[in-house]
């Protein structure tokens, strides 16, 4: 059985057109769509990668995951049982089983709470352990993330680099023992130079600790350096999934492979295609029903504007994309 | 090769007081633009790229002491103009900047179109008919459509906006336009069409560009020549295909390896441990010391000197005579490792 | 670092030293500070420090009615047409003047801290109901209010109190509400929510410890404002009669008609007034800079 599993998860937010706008400007309310049916499952020891742009929704579907939010239809199962149907005791256990790092490690800890304070904050809140193995568990957690207790448990954020802030992001997250850790873009706040070392800490701690691992980025070079497989997200849409690998070097939904050759590559002698895309990205505000991407699309034709392939998950194959025309897309895959 | 110089910089430096102390944000750089070149600068925060053309610009705030060997446009001396004549004859006309989040440098109470024509009517004599006429033609070149220069910024997607940015820059032709991190911020197809456009625009204007980035990937597609900076020193400099096939610098080398490529899954990355120095204090040794697996006992206490290899490649490390060895020694993680 | 670094007695150390330099980091504030040290001095020990009794009426040491004297090496301040002797007086106004600045300084903080949060945290109705009853309290004419109220609970000190607090409180509710909405929306909170913290450990824990410099500034406005308060009404003849205050003092002074004459009886008092409350404001500007980054020296 899947760790997660979501089915056909929505999100929508109201927006209100308020008095004003309904009495003067006869506006009506709208809604933002901006998970739409999205469905995928993660297994166990598993690092599953989110990619996509601003507004795709990957942030939203982090939230939904880590309980912050509650999706507007669809479930979301973890180990089986519905999210939905917490009660106090339940959800009680799920903030120990998921953990979130966040995207900027300046905001994301409190400028008033030392490294020692910020790590014990979680068992402290839900009164996991007594005080005396909490504060062991911390310093066993911090010496794991590779900053040693002596030094730092007694500091407070600013006078921390950037990366050691991570690396407290990391650690706060970890001490709870989670079995599933949902990372929403932790390193695009960081220097090149470091981005590296967190990112082989993550692995390691992955591995050492058995848990698996929802990592949200919009930077496809990085995911392809962590995620053993791939979702593509676009305006709330799942375009397509599958191992990492595959879904880079042998892209699918055109989609994708627009966005993996928009990629930058750090080599002058490279020279890549120019994706085929027109328009500007949009916002999902009462989008039509078919493919979000179909208005940019070099190859949408009529159905693509009506209804929306989205991905199968009962399907045995492990590399899906929702496009209509999958085949008879014959563009070479990349070179 | 002996294309004409546009900038030249002579030992500049930038030094500032603060309650810590006296921070040295730029030591000792020099380097020239040539003629239509895209010139490089790549760094991470906190390496003096922004500070460096802040005073270029003559944009530093004012508790900042700025002070050169040269600093010559077109070979123009342009320490001796006064803050007003560098107004009047240089800023704008012959060098432009597009700011660091230029997205939000349009004012939003005003057309865009409107804040462009404002722009060149205050450098030029040209009628506000005439100063429109030229804005139409600007957006043309930037890939906006003309008729969007009524529109307010908030109308505008952060793609456009940049481009709109970057438009103004290029109203009254100046020979260089310098762009601070001109796609950080946006997703990666808007990036790599405004990536694209300034790769046309450049081709069609003949003017030179200095591209400052953290982004690696985005300077090496776009530089001819790039410059390395560190600790506001810049490391090492070399046309851009030399710096990728024969880095010498360490600091270049362990940024190649820590970079993750989208062409290269299967590789390593390597990080470099530690964090940037603070630079308080005037630099007494190299500033990379502390994190450079390399090292030698005189780095902590002597700086080296910039050393030329070859045209257009120079470096600023005792150890550059072994290049080849260091650079096969940093594909090693342990190399790195053996630091901490 | 060692384990001592690590003890409460260690921290509390650290934070008075983090106050003490946040004090002496201008020179007005460190004047203020001190200023304030000695008014607290006086009204600790001010039945020790006192001449005379307040109110007894005093012969010179020539057996004479000390009616009105100016000031004098017998009479450091002065005395009033009935004789009473001004220095002492004005020593055990200040302990009263005081006692009504920190208690209902003290408690109206208290009261618009938790307001703001609550208000600030949940938002919504029950902001909309808070910061309804808060406007209402704007709406009230300060003076009169405290007029009616005194008239209505009676001349007591603690009613005076009560007054003062239940029209203070109002914009230090409203700052701190202001501030707990722009802290709220930080990553840090989002974080401390998903470590499963509740919500009160988040207002009280995680928050709170954020909008302190800022209380601590309010803290001392609110102080500064119930001692000019105490002072107006006091002015007007609605201090608490039992007690004596530098307000009251002036009360007494009109009373008796002599302003045009008397004008050391005039002088102290009002120096005093004046003294504190700029004492006061100096320190909290203190503390603004703290509150305020915008404020601080590069």
């Amino acid at each position: 059985m899947a760790l997660l599993e979501l089915k056909q998860v929505s999100r929508h937010f109201d927006i209100k057109a308020g008095l004003l706008g309904r009495w003067m400007h006869n506006q009506p309310d709208r809604k933002i769509k901006a998970v739409e049916s999205v469905s995928f499952s993660l297994e166990e020891n598993e690092v599953l990668g989110i990619a996509g742009e601003s507004g795709c929704g990957k942030s939203t579907t982090c939230m939904m995951i880590s309980g912050l939010l509650a999706p507007t239809s669809g479930e979301i199962l973890y180990q089986g049982k519905n999210l939905s149907g917490f009660g106090p005791q339940e959800q009680r256990w799920y903030r120990h089983q998921v953990q979130m790092i966040f995207q900027d490690p300046y905001e994301s800890l409190n400028p008033r709470f030392r490294v020692l304070d910020t790590v014990a904050e979680g068992p402290r809140a839900l009164q996991l352990w007594p005080e005396s193995e909490i504060s062991g568990r911390v310093e066993e957690i911090l010496r794991g993330v590779g900053l040693p207790p002596g030094k730092y448990a007694e500091r407070y954020p600013h006078e921390l680099s950037g990366g050691e802030r991570q690396r407290v992001g990391i650690a706060s997250a970890l001490v709870m023992e989670p079995r599933m850790v949902v990372a929403d873009e932790p390193l695009s706040m960081l220097d090149v130079s470091i981005r590296a070392g967190i990112l082989d800490l993550l692995k390691e701690l992955a591995r050492q600790r058995n848990f698996s691992c929802v990592y949200v980025s919009h930077d496809l070079s990085i995911l392809g350096h962590i995620a053993d497989r791939l979702m593509i997200m676009y305006l709330g849409q799942a375009m397509e999934i599958g191992p990492t690998m595959e879904v880079i070097r042998n892209p699918k939904h055109p989609y994708t492979r627009a966005l993996i050759n928009a990629v930058p590559v750090p080599d002058p002698r490279v020279r890549r295609p120019i994706p085929n895309i027109s328009g500007d990205l949009s916002r999902p505000i009462d989008p039509p029903p078919g493919c979000r991407f179909a208005p940019r699309c070099p190859y949408s034709n009529e159905s693509c504007g009506q209804t929306f392939l989205s991905l199968d998950r009962t399907s045995g194959s492990l590399h899906q994309a929702s496009c209509h025309r999958l085949d008879e897309l014959a563009d070479p895959p990349l070179a | 090769m002996s294309r004409k110089r546009v900038l030249g910089v002579r030992d500049l430096s930038v030094r500032y007081q603060t309650r810590a102390g006296e921070v040295h944000a730029v030591s000792d750089v020099s380097f020239d633009v040539l003629e239509n070149e895209v010139f490089g600068i790549a760094g991470e925060s906190g390496c003096g790229k922004s500070t460096l053309i802040r005073a270029l610009m003559r944009l530093h705030s004012d508790n900042a002491i700025v002070t050169a060997q040269e600093i010559s446009y077109e070979g123009q001396d342009l320490q001796s103009l006064s803050e007003s004549a560098f107004r009047q004859q240089v800023l704008w006309s012959r060098m432009s900047l597009v700011p660091q989040s230029a997205m939000n440098s349009l004012n939003p109470v005003y057309r865009v179109g409107e804040q462009v024509v404002e722009a060149i009517q205050a450098h030029t004599r040209k009628s506000k008919a005439e100063a429109q006429e030229r804005v139409a033609e600007l957006f043309d070149v930037v890939g906006l459509q003309p008729d969007l220069m009524h529109n307010f910024p908030h109308e505008f997607s952060g793609g456009m906006r940049q481009r709109a940015m970057i438009a103004m820059s290029l109203a009254l032709d100046p020979g260089l336009i310098i762009m601070d991190e001109p796609t950080t911020g946006l997703d990666v197809l808007v990036q790599e069409r405004i990536l694209r456009r300034i790769r046309e625009i450049r081709e069609q204007i003949s003017s030179s560009i200095i591209l400052i980035t953290h982004d690696i990937a985005v300077i090496a597609e776009m530089s001819d020549r790039i410059a390395v900076m560190y600790g506001g020193q810049i490391m090492e400099q070399a046309p851009a295909l030399e710096l990728f096939e024969s880095p010498c610098h360490p600091y270049t080398l362990g940024l190649k390896n820590a970079f993750p490529s989208i062409r290269n899954l299967g590789q390593e990355l390597i990080s470099i441990p530690g964090s940037p120095p603070t630079l308080i204090g005037a630099p007494v040794g190299c500033p990379f010391e502390e994190r450079c697996p390399f090292r030698l006992e005189r780095c902590a206490s002597e700086l080296p000197q910039v050393e030329a290899l070859a045209e257009f490649h120079e470096v600023r490390c005792f150890r550059h005579p072994e290049a080849t060895h260091l650079r096969e020694q940093a594909s090693e993680k342990a190399t790195w490792r053996s630091l901490n | 670092m060692d384990k001592l670094e690590r003890s409460p007695a260690y921290r509390l150390r650290q934070a008075l030293l983090e106050h003490y330099r946040i004090i002496t980091s201008n020179r007005l504030s460190a004047t203020g500070f001190g200023f304030i040290m000695v008014f607290l001095v006086v009204a600790i020990f001010a039945p020790w420090l006192a001449p005379y009794d307040p109110w007894e009426m005093l012969y010179d040491s020539e057996g004479e009615f000390a009616s009105l004297r100016p000031p004098s090496w017998e009479f450091p301040l002065g005395t009033t047409h009935l004789g009473y002797d001004l220095f002492s007086q004005l020593i055990l106004a200040t302990r009263t003047t005081l006692l009504i600045g920190t208690i209902s300084g003290g408690i109206s903080i208290v009261i618009g801290a938790n307001i703001g949060l609550l208000a600030g945290y949940y938002g919504g109705k029950v902001d909309e109901v808070l910061m309804r009853f808060t406007d209402i309290l704007y709406g009230m004419p300060f003076l009169p209010f405290i007029i009616v109220l005194i008239s209505l609970f009676g001349r007591q000190l603690e009613f005076v109190i009560l007054a003062i607090v239940l029209i203070i409180w109002r914009t230090s509710a409203r700052v701190i509400r202001a501030q707990t909405i722009s802290i709220k929306q930080r990553q840090f909170i989002a974080a401390a929510r998903a470590r499963g913290c509740s919500d009160f450990r988040i207002i009280y824990r995680h928050i709170l410890p954020n909008v302190l410099p800022l209380l601590l500034l309010y803290a001392a406005f609110n102080i500064a404002w119930s001692i000019i308060t105490e002072a107006s009404a006091s002015f007007l003849g609605f201090g608490d009669g039992e007690t004596i205050s530098w307000g009251g003092m002036l009360y007494e002074l009109w009373l008796s008609g002599k302003t045009r004459v008397a004008w050391w009886w005039f002088t102290a008092p009002s120096l005093c007034i004046v003294l504190l409350v700029t004492s006061l404001v100096f320190v909290s500007r203190a503390y603004e800079e703290v509150a305020n980054p915008r404020l601080r020296k590069r």
